[in-house]
């Protein structure tokens, strides 16, 4: 006999909020690191229902590469605006004015690397304690390391193995002056349990998810945006394709996938049936064999 | 759907790796990409088979000296059932690693090598999943393929494992013969071995009861955080936020705030802008009451008609030591629990269980990283909570050190 009848979307969802109001109540400036990817618009819809009558108590902070799809932005602002929610830019063309970092050249150049520099600049400037993320640990190899509570140095940086141990649903962030803590909400939900909540709740969702026609270009195996942000090389051409994202990053490190996926229910189908990964569209993490660990460890989400 | 979370424990040699490749494998949830990503790193290790281990070892020393350092999760999920496995090192110097991979989990994979039986690892990863209440635990016995598939081997490890698990409260034990290697009753039932009449591992992991989810009969419901708008449209609104962490609570039970003891009656239960009637563990919801009462985060809400939670600030509890520094008696340490947090000092070690043997060591001064003991501590102010056995949630709790704010070690009372 089995009387237990939550779903397993049922038990994350309480998981994640529980684990999003011992941020409000642990951290005096939280902020959510908004990107205007499906994880962290549904970690924001999740700190929507853990707070519910009470305004959204973390701000929204969008490390802004310069590099966006418009529609991010367009989603991103519409979403401020229904939500009453605070937003804080950091921009990484401002790091670059200001000599903080260097630009990359070249066909590959990216600023994906860069925003790790402008990122810990805002936590720094705005003085936040705790940053939460919509980073997942079935996404990658070095983030099936990491712990809902995430402690970072005064540098901001990761040390993997000398982590806290985390038991239970006891979440430990104390820490001292200049550190501040990553937060991992959605640690748990996979790519196919993000878009099954998304169909769940009925979340609205941007424009680039869905199949559209697009300009794109052939790189590596890979299609990319045709776009100023990248430089093609004169044997690359431009054709139309109906095409969507799968994860959204900036233009310049974003693969799409070539879909006639139109609604929430075709994305599952088609999840469903992939068999390669979600960041095997990612340019970022192809660098090297632990390219993720290694940014972790600098700062990077 | 619903999600079982469960741990295994092992080391390289016992064919872990193997199990959960396999597991992963079988059940399509290796990706063509991270198989390509292993394969070429397999290659370039100089391996001659794809080396399944790397696609757990995600860090660049696991992978670098061939080890597993810490908990990695994995997911997968078949069309009955979400898993989320807490893959964790099975070596004695990794046992608070395994103890915190053990501390959510609703099943325990214990594996054994059918060449060499019960082992004092064996032992060891038993001894930890008693000690954190999984409520089951499947003994996998694996390589079976290197004993000719033999039934009598199989039973003598079963008879040999029973007479050893009868030192400890282990509840329900499944026993299972495997080859992760070959495949035999991971996924598909194994031809090589028609005297076995149960379930493949999966179909096991699939059907077995999780209804122990609803914790224990008792409400319990730790309040992590108050929500007061103070909004032109919510004037008066107080919701109390936090997770059932056992039984169910409806509109109108009449509930105890502790550990002050006033009571109300609850006036309303909600998750965003749903009303519920009941919420049940393991739910995050808000609740509000009828009377304005002084109530915030480390206070409990139980019902007033059921059994009581301790109110107390002495307790006796099993610790697994986690830091370098050792717990020395007479220090004083931040003592956390669920949402709850005070100041504690060590009063006595009882004895310290030697996790190989089982054996009680007494006359111990101190406790260093790894070690196991039952302890007594006093806190300067009181604590809400219920014995471990009874409620996971309820009678847990961490040691913090003051002056580096990390968390030294974990505590089940008694």
């Amino acid at each position: 006999m089995d009387k237990f009848t939550i779903t397993h979307l049922k038990e994350l969802e309480s998981e994640s909020i529980y684990v999003l109001r011992e941020v409000a109540a642990q951290f005096e400036h939280p902020a959510i690191l908004f990107s205007g990817g499906k994880d962290s618009i549904v970690v924001t819809y999740l700190a929507y229902k853990a707070f519910y009558p009470l305004r959204l108590p973390f701000p929204l902070l969008h490390i802004d590469t310069g590099h966006n799809f418009q529609e991010t932005l367009d989603y991103r602002d519409e979403l401020v605006k229904k939500l009453d929610a605070q937003l804080i830019i950091g921009s990484v063309q401002q790091s670059i004015d200001e000599g903080r970092v260097k630009e990359e050249t070249g066909f590959y150049a990216s600023r994906n690397k860069l925003q790790t520099v402008t990122l810990l600049d805002a936590i720094e400037r705005n003085k936040f304690d705790a940053a939460i993320g919509g980073a997942r640990r079935d996404e990658e190899k070095a983030r099936a390391k990491e712990r809902f509570f995430s402690h970072r140095d005064e540098f901001g940086q990761w040390n993997p193995k000398n982590q806290r141990p985390e038991l239970w649903n006891i979440f430990n962030g104390r820490k001292n002056m200049g550190e501040h803590f990553r937060i991992f909400p959605i640690s748990n939900w996979t790519e196919m349990d993000v878009w099954q909540y998304i169909l769940l709740e009925k979340i609205p969702m941007p424009s680039l998810y869905f199949s559209h026609q697009r300009e794109v270009f052939e790189r590596d195996g890979q299609w990319l945006a045709v776009s100023p942000f990248i430089k093609m090389k004169p044997t690359e051409h431009s054709v139309s394709k109906l095409a969507r994202c799968r994860t959204i990053g900036d233009v310049t490190c974003t693969g799409l996938t070539l879909s006639k996926a139109s609604t929430v229910e075709d994305i599952i189908d088609e999840i469903a049936a992939s068999r390669v990964t979600e960041r095997g569209g990612r340019a970022d993490d192809k660098r090297s064999e632990t390219a993720m660990e290694d940014r972790k460890k600098a700062g990077y989400f | 759907m619903g999600l079982l979370r469960f741990s295994t424990a092992g080391s390289v040699d016992d064919g872990k790796s193997t199990l959960i490749g396999r597991l992963l494998y079988d059940s399509k949830s290796i990706f063509e990409d991270q198989l390509q990503a292993v394969e070429q790193a397999s290659k370039q290790r100089g391996n001659e088979e794809v080396n399944l281990a790397l696609l757990t070892d995600g860090l660049r020393a696991e992978r670098e000296q061939g080890i597993t350092i810490d908990v990695a999760y994995r997911y997968f999920a078949t069309p009955k059932r979400k898993f989320i496995i807490a893959d964790t090192p099975g070596h004695i110097q990794y046992t608070r690693n395994m103890v915190t991979g053990a501390s959510t989990a609703d099943l325990s994979i214990i594996l054994v090598d059918a060449r060499h039986g019960i082992l004092e690892q064996t032992v060891r990863h038993s001894y930890i999943s008693s000690l954190l209440g999984i409520p089951h635990i499947v003994v996998a016995i694996n390589k079976m393929d290197l004993v000719d598939f033999s039934q009598e081997v199989y039973s003598k490890i079963v008879a040999d494992y029973k007479q050893m698990a009868a030192r400890l409260h282990i509840g329900q034990v499944e026993f299972i013969p495997i080859s992760a290697k070959l495949g035999d009753n991971v996924v598909n039932p194994s031809s090589n071995m028609p005297w076995y009449q149960g379930q493949p591992l999966l179909g096991y992991l699939e059907t077995v009861s999780i209804s122990h989810k609803a914790g224990s009969q008792d409400f319990r419901f730790p309040v992590q955080y108050v929500i007061r708008p103070i909004s032109s449209q919510f004037p008066d609104y107080r919701g109390y936020a936090g997770r059932v962490s056992g039984g169910t609570i409806h509109v109108g039970d009449r509930v105890r705030i502790l550990p002050s003891g006033l009571e109300s009656t609850v006036g309303g239960i909600n998750q965003a802008t749903d009303e519920l009637a009941e919420a049940s563990s393991p739910l995050s919801v808000s609740i509000r009451l009828k009377d304005d009462i002084d109530i915030s985060r480390g206070d409990m809400l139980v019902r007033a008609d059921e059994g009581q939670p301790q109110v107390g600030q002495d307790f006796t509890l099993d610790v697994c030591w986690f830091n370098e520094n050792p717990l020395q008696l007479r220090n004083r340490y931040i003592i956390r629990t669920a949402t709850a947090e005070t100041v504690g000092v060590a009063r006595a070690i009882n004895y310290r269980t030697n996790v190989n043997t089982l054996e009680r060591e007494i006359g111990v001064s101190q406790l260093d990283m790894n070690d196991i003991a039952e302890v007594v501590i006093h806190t300067s102010s009181p604590l809400v909570t219920d014995a471990y056995a009874h409620n996971r949630v309820t009678g847990s709790l961490i040691f913090v050190d003051e002056a580096t704010n990390e968390t030294v070690g974990a505590g089940m009372i008694k």
